[in-house]
């Protein structure tokens, strides 16, 4: 049994004064999420509970479930995290739970009827979370199947392309219809290719880092080991022209470049990652009427028209970009304080409740609520990179790196795309936007990430971290048993 | 690896930071722009949540534009319970068609957000009920208005106005355009129709949504006789003087000749004719050498002090009349004659005329228009009420006894024009006009007031195109049956 540690983390090396130290230290951060999760059950609670009181109406008791939900939800989160995963980067939940307070309270705010759903899915995703930190116990289980989960992770992102499965909502092929279920298996499918590519790539990198040939500044690597690019390339480009999705094609090909160039420190695929994306849109822009519209709408969104032939009427805004002008325009009625919650009209905007729930945040909460979302997405990325350092791994490296880009490029796509930094590209605000697939997505992202920030589960650590309150009984002295090796003498002092 | 994760982590600042940079921008800096933004639905949709107030008639009663709880998005919907009738007072408030005339100028108080509703605004903010406007109290006589536009639809059904006005106090008493149109149909719930609607209305050759009383200019014919006489008479001359009084009138510069109405020969071919009954026989030729006499300078000066080409407040859009500059007749001397007589480039409407006869009427000070009474807040208090205000004093008492004198005998005399606006045991003080026209047959005018010792009404019409009587219409005939309607309407004989 102890051999069997030896493996892991030299745990052999512990000192007993580490370990209290250690334990200590996941006390204080226990402390520390309980504290902010309670933060974010009462803001989250509360928001909800000013929109009802905002918009008015009907349905009370609605608002209790909800409230409940929140509460037993997060305080069951935080305790199988306490369980689960003690030492836990404290911050990653509650900020994760805060996002997703906002969101609710906005979408129960412009549609009632969502925000049931949106429960639902909540509670859903916390199972799911709270799984996934039961059954990954050590993130280093992930490693085992690189080509299967590579394999899947291709198949989930191209499954909607599939004629009879696939379904086409609001001009996107992302989804697959079984029954009344519509799903995005691509939100499942970018977690896997997280996994994937840092699995792969700290198998790699040593080949991939070989660079013979210099051009210029840059040492390029062989043609073979330029392959897997070039077929991240592919799959992108797959789903740009398949499935008529920009976001998501952005985010996957980003995510593949940012962890290449972390797993090799060569700056070169950056470059060739950029021409090769740029080569794809723009050959999207020249061909994909759609695209060049997004483009069109980019550039001249709120620029007005005439809507009529004569006269003082009132104006129009460029053809297509009804959606992306209402967004500019509620977050420019929100100011600095907002309209406060249920005051304004976010819904006036199309799909405000999946793309554009940036734009509806800020013009009920303001400059203050939109900052503090921006904020949120900080705290999770930086605290992701944090991880990321403090892993010893290679694996364990390139999958935060790997799962904290997608937090953090999805949000950049879409918050860049709403308040018209970038072209618009539909993806979900993570954590926050109205979508069961991206909600359980994104919860089962975080559990990855909290499990890396943690280390292994303390179960299988039991044994040596056991307090004598409950380890199992020692064996008594008087048994004569031979001298315990002097490496494990440190933990029977412990025990006793 | 750790550098470029951390290299990876200040590019995601980085990223971030432009994002900051962008909401601040559109929050903050950007976003008075983009809230007064032309296509922002927002603000017209807020304007919509404001219960606006109504417009009245003078009798306080007659609803002309109210506003009703539709419960929707858009929720306060306006009506005109009248109709097309009063379309061209109220304006409408359109979400696809905009905001015009009343519904415009006394925006502020009607979506209650002029200084003077704090009070109540405050208090429906407190009592959480929607805003509510204060209403706008016009002089229109809703009376008078049936009638007007009951006459001159029987003789103008293809297009024409009226105007009538107190003269002492300037206040606008009805107020009558045709074509007309309905302006429900510009606040109909259907949105597209709404749009529809608005783009027929505008595209219309008709110009439905502009008004002949206030809007268009039209060569005012021999009403502007009254004009050219008032120089006349404040530049020394009486309505006795004489000018002389050929068959025809050679023109300067030209092989052209002045022609009298059909050709006839004024005051049974005598050599000279008084001005008195060169206005009641509305004679071409010797109005024609009087413009020639006194000149373009004093033609103008006259014109403007009645208004015309200044700028003459009033509560909508007004074009006034217009008399062309006196440099515009450096070698052109015909034109002079032209428009001593109210043609060549002189324009008018009836509105912009009814302010020359109310001058008249009113001892030679002329009033500023008004088209609204007074404001009340939605208490019923009174916010605000408009008193007669002067515009001027464009002719001297004297002048003005004389001018009603010779309006007087054009109305009462055999030989005077306006015969047709005769009404028993009431002196009527008119002037006709049959202005020749480009466009076929002559516009009519009518312009008078009555009684003419007391003064208590002054009428303008206009008949486009001769009206009913098309080729064969004068003032005399089409327009002043009109006006006598309007007169007896007013004086309570009808």
């Amino acid at each position: 049994m102890r051999a069997g540690h030896g493996q892991r983390w030299g745990e052999f090396e512990l000192h007993p004064d580490m370990i209290e130290a250690q334990r200590g230290v996941d006390r204080a951060r226990s402390g520390a999420q309980l504290a902010l999760t309670i933060v974010a059950i009462l803001l989250a609670v509360g928001a909800v509970v000013l929109v009802k009181l905002g918009v008015g109406g009907t349905g009370g008791s609605r608002l209790i479930l909800f409230g409940a939900l929140f509460v037993v939800g997060y305080v069951a989160g935080h305790i199988a995290i306490r369980k689960l995963a003690p030492g836990a980067e404290p911050a990653f939940f509650p900020a994760a739970g805060l996002l997703t307070g906002l969101g609710f309270a906005e979408i129960y705010r412009m549609t009632p009827g969502l925000a049931v759903d949106q429960s639902y899915w909540l509670a859903i995703a916390l199972v799911a979370f709270v799984l996934t930190l039961f059954f990954i116990r050590d993130h280093r289980q992930l490693d085992g199947f690189t080509y299967t989960i590579g394999l899947l992770a291709v198949i989930l992102l191209l499954l909607p392309v599939l004629p009879g499965l696939g379904a086409t909502i609001n001009g996107a092929r992302v989804w697959i219809t079984l029954g009344p279920l519509s799903f995005q298996p691509a939100e499942i499918g970018k977690i896997l290719l997280a996994i994937f590519l840092a699995s792969y790539l700290n198998r790699k990198k040593e080949l991939l880092q070989m660079a013979p040939r210099r051009v210029g500044p840059f040492h390029l690597p062989q043609a073979k080991d330029l392959g897997p690019l070039l077929l991240a390339w592919g799959v992108a480009m797959a789903v740009l022209f398949l499935e008529n999705d920009l976001g998501q094609s952005l985010l996957y090909f980003g995510l593949f470049v940012v962890m290449l160039w972390v797993a090799t420190a060569r700056p070169v695929y950056l470059l060739v990652g950029f021409v090769l994306f740029a080569a794809g849109a723009v050959f999207a822009y020249k061909t994909v009427s759609h695209v060049e519209e997004r483009v069109a709408v980019w550039l001249h969104a709120t620029s007005t028209r005439p809507c009529l032939a004569n006269g003082d009427t009132i104006a129009c805004v460029y053809g297509g970009g009804y959606q992306s002008a209402q967004g500019q325009f509620a977050m420019a009625t929100g100011g600095i304080g907002g309209t406060g919650l249920g005051q304004g009209s976010p819904q006036d905007i199309p799909f405000a409740s999946t793309d554009f729930i940036f734009a509806a945040i800020a013009e009920e909460l303001g400059l203050i609520g939109s900052i503090g979302v921006l904020l949120l997405f900080g705290v999770l990325v930086g605290k992701g990179l944090k991880v990321a350092v403090e892993q010893e791994d290679g694996f364990g490296k390139l999958l935060a790196v790997g799962l904290t880009g997608i937090l953090g490029i999805q949000a950049f796509i879409i918050v860049g795309g709403v308040t018209r930094v970038i072209p618009l590209t539909g993806v979900t605000l993570p954590f926050v936007s109205y979508g069961g697939s991206s909600l359980l997505a994104n919860y089962i992202l975080l559990a990855l990430l909290v499990r890396i920030s943690a280390g292994p589960a303390p179960s299988r650590r039991k044994p040596l971290l056991a307090s004598p309150a409950e380890g199992p009984p020692a064996p008594p002295p008087a048994d004569g048993a031979p001298q315990q090796p002097a490496g494990d003498a440190p933990a029977t002092q412990v025990i006793r | 690896m750790n550098r470029q994760i951390r290299r990876l982590g200040v590019a995601m600042v980085m990223l971030f930071v432009i994002l900051f940079a962008a909401v601040n921008y559109l929050q903050v800096y950007g976003a008075s722009g983009l809230a007064n933004n032309s296509a922002n639905p927002r603000t017209i949709v807020q304007s919509f949540a404001i219960h606006r107030g109504e417009i009245l008639a003078a009798d306080g009663r007659t609803v002309l534009a109210k506003s009703v709880d539709t419960g929707r998005k858009l929720r306060f919907q306006r009506r005109y319970p009248q109709g097309p009738l009063y379309a061209h007072t109220t304006g409408f408030f359109s979400l696809k068609c905009g905001i015009s005339r009343l519904e415009s100028t006394y925006n502020d108080y009607l979506d209650a957000s002029s200084n003077d509703l704090l009070g109540s605004t405050l208090s429906d903010l407190i009592l959480n009920r929607p805003k509510r406007g204060a209403s706008v109290i016009t002089t229109i006589d809703p009376k008078l208005q049936q009638i007007a536009f009951q006459e001159l639809q029987r003789a103008a059904p293809n297009g024409g106005a009226v105007v009538a006005t107190n003269p002492s106090t300037g206040a606008v008493e009805a107020m009558v355009t045709i074509p007309q149109y309905d302006p429900n149909e510009l606040v109909q719930p259907n949105l597209r129709r709404q749009a529809h609607a608005c783009t027929r209305l505008t595209d219309a050759a008709s110009d439905p949504l502009l008004s002949n009383a206030t809007d268009q200019l039209y060569p005012p014919g021999s009403t502007f006789k009254l004009v050219t006489l008032s120089a006349a008479l404040e530049n020394g001359m009486t309505l006795q003087s004489t000018v002389p009084n050929p068959s025809e009138l050679p023109l300067p510069q030209t092989r052209l000749k002045l022609h009298n109405f059909g050709g006839e020969h004024c005051a049974g071919g005598a050599p000279r004719i008084t001005l008195e009954e060169a206005l009641i026989e509305s004679c071409n030729v010797a109005f024609g050498g009087l413009g020639l006499k006194l000149g373009p300078q004093a033609l103008f000066d006259q014109a403007t002090a009645y208004g015309f080409d200044r700028h003459v407040p009033f509560d909508i859009p007004f074009s006034e009349g217009h008399f062309p500059a006196p440099s515009e007749f450096n070698d052109r001397q015909p034109a002079v004659a032209f428009s001593a007589i109210g043609q060549f480039d002189v324009g008018a409407n009836p509105l912009a005329m009814d302010l020359v006869t109310s001058a008249i009427a009113n001892g030679g000070v002329e009033m500023e228009p008004h088209l609204v009474r007074e404001i009340r807040g939605p208490d019923g208090q009174v916010l605000k009420s408009f008193g007669p205000s002067v515009f001027g004093q464009p002719i001297s008492p004297q002048t003005s006894r004389d001018m009603t004198r010779a309006m007087v005998e054009v109305v009462d005399s055999p030989n005077g024009t306006g015969s047709a606006a005769r009404i028993p045991g009431v002196t009527v003080a008119g002037k006709t006009g049959t202005a020749q026209t480009s466009s076929g047959a002559p516009h009519a005018w009518f312009t008078c007031f009555a009684p003419a010792e007391n003064p208590q009404i002054a009428v303008t019409v206009v008949v486009l195109n001769g009206g009913n009587l098309s080729s064969d219409a004068t003032g005399g005939r089409v327009a002043a049956p009109v006006a006598r309607a309007v007169i007896e309407a007013a004086l309570g004989r009808r």
